[in-house]
């Protein structure tokens, strides 16, 4: 590969040094483990692997995970767009606290997310009682476990947002005023799809963290077969412990998960190549 | 501040006749109804999802009293697992700078086929589930994992009693497997932008590698190589699905998340305080860690 260029081209030292260490680490840690598991399902016929991930259990917990982590995710995308642009647009006081406060969810450990939200939201929460006054249960439901998922996924949108709309310069908006547009009509024609590629950017890592996210779930959607709130990593954890190791559905249901997620990446890709593209013109 | 002149710039650019005006119009509409509602809706949303859990972790951790408080975390299985998360923190900030610094520097100085799936690759532990990650490696290095003969004839040749799995060093390979891309991200883009001119140069004129990365490339992307190392920190000492998976003995090679864990899962209302105490060491942890991202952050801009 080196010798097709000519050698002189390449004057900066270092490239086999740096290839080396790259490639050796990348395969060591990362493409030989994943490519064990991708070994192991295709170890499986296509029947087997077919009776494992469309067990009813297995299936309903894809629903369940892919169903919440959507929900959280639009959820996500109302409040975080409410949020960039009250954070770029408008000055308040401790507006630099809740900037910096948005990266919570990154850095505070899953777990502890986890069992705080999930007796915030039990009966005897804060929370949790007045929602139930309301007639809606949150912990041990799939109520929680989108709560939690809100909670995960909310600094990707905001974070997505907040460079898009900090260069978005006011002109635009006030040009689209002076020519007598609403304000609604300036904010959906004009505004919006500046912002849409940086939005779906948010929402497809927000739904991507969600549907595999198991930390801060575990605790609040209570994993009971019977309302349908054990969610996809959970499965997968459950036949990785002793007791009832089941290697090879754990793979099956990794490998499908793993399909998921390279969907999710090629489609953020996408969005960022399409967006790139348009703002070049 | 720097918003403010920004926006003035834009408008420059724009048209430069208004630029006054409209920026009064600007603080004028700020006290409109709609902004009011948006920062009303933001801050609620802010309280309840942010500050709430807060509150509550460190009101649990002290119903008990501070006596309780300390015995929590000075129990010894506490402190192993304290030590565990240190371990496994520092390995993988340190395994992921080097890769973060390699992986950058051959992102951006060069040109070669296969670049675009090479930085993808390097991508994925973003997009995939901590729970794959351990599995992963119990696959490779488990019972049944190909690996593991490969392993034991290693530890036969030197002598060594080595495991993958369900040890520390598995703990530390399935945290650095989750930070893996963490250095290397926020490192690409501001190389990227830098170009390698002045590298070419400082090659031109006769220096070694070595000399060209610290005196030439280090001073600009010193600040978001340290950003990055916070974020792996971050990550990494509260990484919990990777590590369930290949960690399985309390006192041994539990790290606090996992701790924490076993706590809450005992049931009992002491016990549940005990992990809120535990927790509350994690989240004073993730405070420093956003404390140091904004300055770092801050510093950063300011020397661009």
């Amino acid at each position: 590969m080196s010798r097709k260029r000519k050698k002189g081209k390449r004057v900066i030292p270092g490239f086999g040094l740096t290839m080396g260490i790259t490639v050796t680490l990348l395969s060591l840690l990362i493409l030989i483990p994943l490519a064990s598991v991708l070994a192991y399902s295709f170890r499986m016929s296509g029947t087997e692997f077919l009776e494992l991930i469309t067990r009813p259990n297995v299936v309903q917990a894809f629903m369940t995970s892919i169903g919440c982590a959507f929900v959280a995710a639009v959820v996500n995308c109302v409040f975080g767009l409410i949020l960039a642009w009250v954070l770029v647009r408008y000055e308040f006081p401790g507006k630099r606290l809740m900037d910096g406060m948005i990266e919570l969810p990154f850095a505070l450990p899953t777990a502890v997310a986890g069992i705080t939200l999930s007796r915030m939201y039990s009966d005897q929460g804060i929370l949790g009682r007045l929602l139930s006054h309301m007639g809606i249960q949150a912990s041990y439901s799939k109520v929680g476990l989108t709560i939690a998922l809100v909670f995960i996924g909310i600094p990707f949108v905001v974070r997505a947002l907040q460079p898009v709309l900090e260069k978005l310069p006011h002109t635009y908006e006030e040009a689209s005023e002076m020519l007598g547009a609403s304000r609604s009509y300036t904010f959906r024609r004009v505004i919006l799809p500046e912002l849409t590629p940086a939005l779906l950017t948010g929402f497809g890592l927000a739904l991507a963290r969600g549907i595999g996210e198991y930390g801060s779930v575990i605790y609040i959607s209570g994993n009971s077969e019977k309302e349908g709130t054990q969610v996809v990593s959970y499965i997968i954890m459950q036949k990785l412990n002793s007791g009832s190791v089941d290697y090879e559905g754990a793979a099956a249901i990794a490998l499908v998960l793993l399909l998921i997620s390279f969907l999710l990446l090629l489609f953020i890709n996408i969005v960022q190549i399409t967006a790139g593209r348009r703002t070049k013109q | 501040m720097s918003k403010e002149t920004n926006h003035i710039k834009a408008q420059e650019r724009v048209a430069k006749e208004i630029p006054p005006k409209a920026e009064k119009n600007q603080e004028k509409k700020q006290k409109g109804f709609v902004p009011c509602l948006l920062i009303g809706i933001s801050v609620i949303f802010f309280l309840i999802m942010l500050v709430f859990p807060l509150v509550e972790v460190i009101y649990r951790s002290l119903k008990d009293g501070f006596a309780a408080y300390k015995n929590a975390i000075t129990a010894s299985n506490t402190l192993s697992a304290l030590q565990v998360t240190l371990i496994a923190t520092l390995i993988a900030v340190a395994v992921n700078t080097l890769f973060g610094l390699c992986a950058a520097w051959l992102l951006t100085k060069f040109e070669f086929r296969g670049k675009q799936v090479l930085s993808t690759l390097i991508d994925i532990p973003f997009s995939i589930s901590p729970v794959i990650a351990g599995l992963a490696y119990i696959m490779t290095f488990g019972r049944m994992g190909w690996a593991t003969p490969l392993v034991e004839w290693l530890n036969d040749i030197f002598g060594t009693n080595i495991s993958f799995v369900f040890s520390v060093p598995g703990v530390v390979l399935a945290t650095i497997f989750v930070t893996f891309p963490f250095v290397s991200r926020e490192l690409v883009p501001v190389m990227q932008a830098q170009g390698s001119a002045e590298e070419e140069a400082a090659a031109m004129m006769g220096a070694k590698g070595l000399t060209i990365f610290k005196r030439v490339t280090f001073p600009h992307i010193r600040w978001a190589l340290l950003y990055g190392m916070i974020l792996c920190c971050a990550r990494a000492f509260g990484e919990f699905g990777a590590v369930y998976a290949v960690s399985k003995a309390r006192g041994k090679t539990f790290t606090l998340p996992l701790e924490i864990d076993a706590l809450y899962m005992a049931g009992s209302a002491d016990s549940i305080t005990q992990a809120f105490a535990v927790s509350s060491l994690l989240v004073l942890l993730a405070i420093i860690i956003l404390v140091l991202k904004q300055v770092v952050e801050y510093r950063g801009k300011r020397e661009q």
